[in-house]
């Protein structure tokens, strides 16, 4: 049986090597095919693998608290209309919800800050110290501010990457330095580390923070002393994400005493949320990019499937003769498997060096991030020798199941 | 000592649509080992389908073929076919070798399924190319080769298995005399110097001239059974 095995795959190739254009053509299926699954797997790990990324540079177990949608005499406004949430509130939890390791909170605004003969329109955040850590920001130079600037609306300042880029000439050292942020002058004293685009696809190291109070008496102003553009929060451990989610909702709900029938009048989404979301939508992604590929691979092995049949017919006295000689069904059988499996091996051999090309060019051209595992090729490549063997099968039977006398007589 | 082809009323019925036609009507035969026996009859006697189910090609529809005393009819397919790989050789009109594939190989393929390793293929039928006269036409493609040369391919494929019975089919109907004359005069040695029983389809007398034998059939039956005067090589060529 080796041996038969041996010469009926050194047979498949010599034959399928006699009609190279024709078997090109029938490779192409596949090849495409493959290539396609691996090039878009690829694709779609990147992108996975980039949200993940962005979903972490949220901050570890985070959740955060938006105020809700304002209604006036029935124009809804949007989420984070009303200032329904303050600065007490952040207080409030912090007493009663044990589960939480820190709270802060923060409003931003987009300003105009001047450094020298140099200005930049960023966005500035004023924030409780513990915002810094919520969101798992580090620093690359200096150091955040702490409670006592916060108690006494201290001019100082931590700059995000983009800020400092904006505004310093290359080189520069910007702490120590005096910027101007409205017109009020402010004290670098720390600088942030990258952190790249947010999963919304945001620049997040264009930011200025400043201590929440200073923004509020000094540069943003209030109409409503305390009140924040959202809050922040942290857990423990990521299981405690859900029940401390149900504790804030309950203590908001008393602090703002809404009744039963009323809606929250705030929103709370949890970094599980949000990375759920882009989870989904990769997946979403994944699955259409997937179905794609199969359809072409589904079309690769119509196409194997199709010339084997010619194949089969044209060679039908062959199979006659080899029947007369000897040659048992499974003999035929086999015979043919192997050369629709050697075309689809072969295919797909050819597809996954053309979907690993495809990704580094995709990389290369287009700037996308792209995951070759070992798993997608294994995979690819199991799954055209299942290609070849599934449609194979047809014509093998067909050439297996002839009458030796009626394959002889064939003309 | 047990025939080599024993038939007792065989019978071969083939349904086309409504149509039935009765190919073998009742056919008993009885072949000894190391006969030469020719089969002649006009086309549609039946000499044909009788070919098909002495070579185990096909099943008879009714009645008993015992081959080596093994009735052929109780048979799978599997086993019919190790019996055509290992005791029957075939020899067509048409030759029937594998195109684009060398002399050498299309005599290995009995003994490729047969599953021996590819060493002894090769020597084995290397030899039996040498016993029909092709020694150097190995890596010769049939394409490359006159009929008479195709045909003595196909007899180096037949024998190679070392059957004991060859089967030929009007092997000499798609020939001009002089390879004709080639064909039969190997044939005739192989039944004459190594005993093969041969059994031969021809409707040419002086082609069945070779045999001992000769069984005439019509509409499917055996009209004549006789021996023929042995010595037909005295034949002249001009016929």
């Amino acid at each position: 049986m080796p041996t038969f095995l041996l010469l009926t795959v050194l047979t498949a190739v010599r034959i399928l090597g006699r009609n190279r254009l024709r078997t090109g053509l029938t490779m192409l299926g596949i090849v495409i095919g493959v290539g396609a699954v691996i090039a878009m797997v690829s694709i779609g790990e990147g992108a996975k693998a980039a949200v993940a990324e962005r979903v972490a540079s949220i901050g570890t177990n985070v959740i955060l608290i938006l105020p809700g949608a304002v209604a006036t005499g029935g124009v809804r406004g949007g989420q984070g209309g009303a200032v329904t949430l303050t600065t007490a509130d952040a207080a409030e939890l912090k007493k009663r919800v044990p589960l939480l390791r820190e709270t802060g909170w923060a409003r931003r605004d987009v300003m105009q800050i001047v450094h020298g003969n140099k200005n930049w329109n960023g966005t500035v955040n004023g924030i409780s110290p513990s915002y810094l850590t919520i969101r798992g920001w580090s620093f690359t130079g200096g150091g955040p501010f702490t409670q006592q600037d916060l108690d006494a609306a201290a001019r100082v300042a931590v700059l995000g990457q983009t800020a400092v880029d904006n505004l310093f000439e290359p080189g520069e050292e910007p702490i120590g330095s005096i910027i101007r942020i409205n017109h009020v002058p402010f004290r670098v004293i720390g600088t942030l580390a990258l952190k790249g685009q947010s999963a919304q696809g945001m620049d997040q190291d264009d930011v200025i923070f400043i201590p929440f109070s200073t923004a509020e008496r000094k540069v943003f102003g209030t109409r409503f002393l305390g009140s924040v553009g959202a809050l922040f929060a942290s857990t423990e451990r990521p299981e405690d994400l859900v029940p401390a989610v149900a504790q804030i909702r309950e203590v908001l709900r008393q602090r703002h005493r809404l009744q039963p029938d009323q809606d929250d009048d705030f929103f709370i989404r949890t970094q599980v949320d949000i990375g759920k979301v882009h989870e989904d939508t990769s997946e979403t992604l994944t699955i259409m990019l997937f179905s794609i590929a199969s359809v072409s691979l589904l079309v690769g092995g119509i196409g194997i499937m199709n010339i084997l049949l010619v194949s089969v017919t044209e060679r039908t006295k062959e199979i006659g003769v080899r029947m007369a000689v000897g040659a048992t069904r499974r003999h035929i059988l086999i015979q043919f498997l192997v050369e629709a499996m050697t075309l689809s091996v072969l295919g797909g051999c050819l597809g996954i060096l053309v979907g690993i090309l495809g990704a580094r060019a995709t990389t290369v051209v287009a700037g996308w991030p792209t995951i070759i595992s070992p798993e997608t090729v294994i995979a690819a490549f199991v799954f055209s020798v299942a290609v070849g063997l599934f449609f194979g099968l047809y014509p093998a039977n067909k050439a297996a199941w002839m009458n030796p006398i009626d394959a002889l007589r064939f003309e | 000592m047990t025939a080599l082809i024993s038939c007792e009323d065989l019978w071969k019925i083939y349904r086309l649509g409504d149509v039935e036609v009765q190919a073998l009507r009742g056919v008993d035969l009885l072949i000894e080992e190391g006969e030469f026996v020719a089969i002649m009859g006009a086309s549609g006697s039946g000499k044909s389908t009788l070919m098909n189910i002495l070579g185990c090609l096909d099943r008879p529809t009714k009645g008993c073929y015992r081959l080596q005393g093994v009735d052929v009819g109780g048979l799978r397919a599997d086993q019919l076919a190790e019996i055509r790989n290992r005791r029957i050789g075939f020899v067509f009109q048409n030759f029937n070798l594998i195109p684009r594939t060398s002399a050498l190989e299309n005599v290995q393929l009995p003994l490729f399924y047969r599953g021996l390793p590819l060493r002894q293929q090769r020597a084995l039928a290397a030899e039996a190319l040498a016993r029909v006269g092709l020694q150097g036409r190995e890596n010769h493609y049939p394409s490359q080769l006159s009929g008479g040369q195709q045909q003595r391919v196909a007899i180096a494929r037949a024998l190679v298995a070392s059957p004991s019975l060859l089967l030929a089919d009007e092997p000499t109907g798609n020939l001009d005399t002089q390879s004709s004359l080639e064909i039969m005069a190997i044939l005739d040695g192989l039944n004459k110097k190594q005993g093969i029983t041969i059994v031969l389809v021809t409707h040419e007398t002086d082609i069945a001239a070779y045999a001992e034998r000769e069984v005439v059939m019509k509409d499917g039956r055996i009209l004549t059974d006789r021996k023929t005067p042995s010595g037909a090589s005295a034949l002249s060529v001009e016929a």
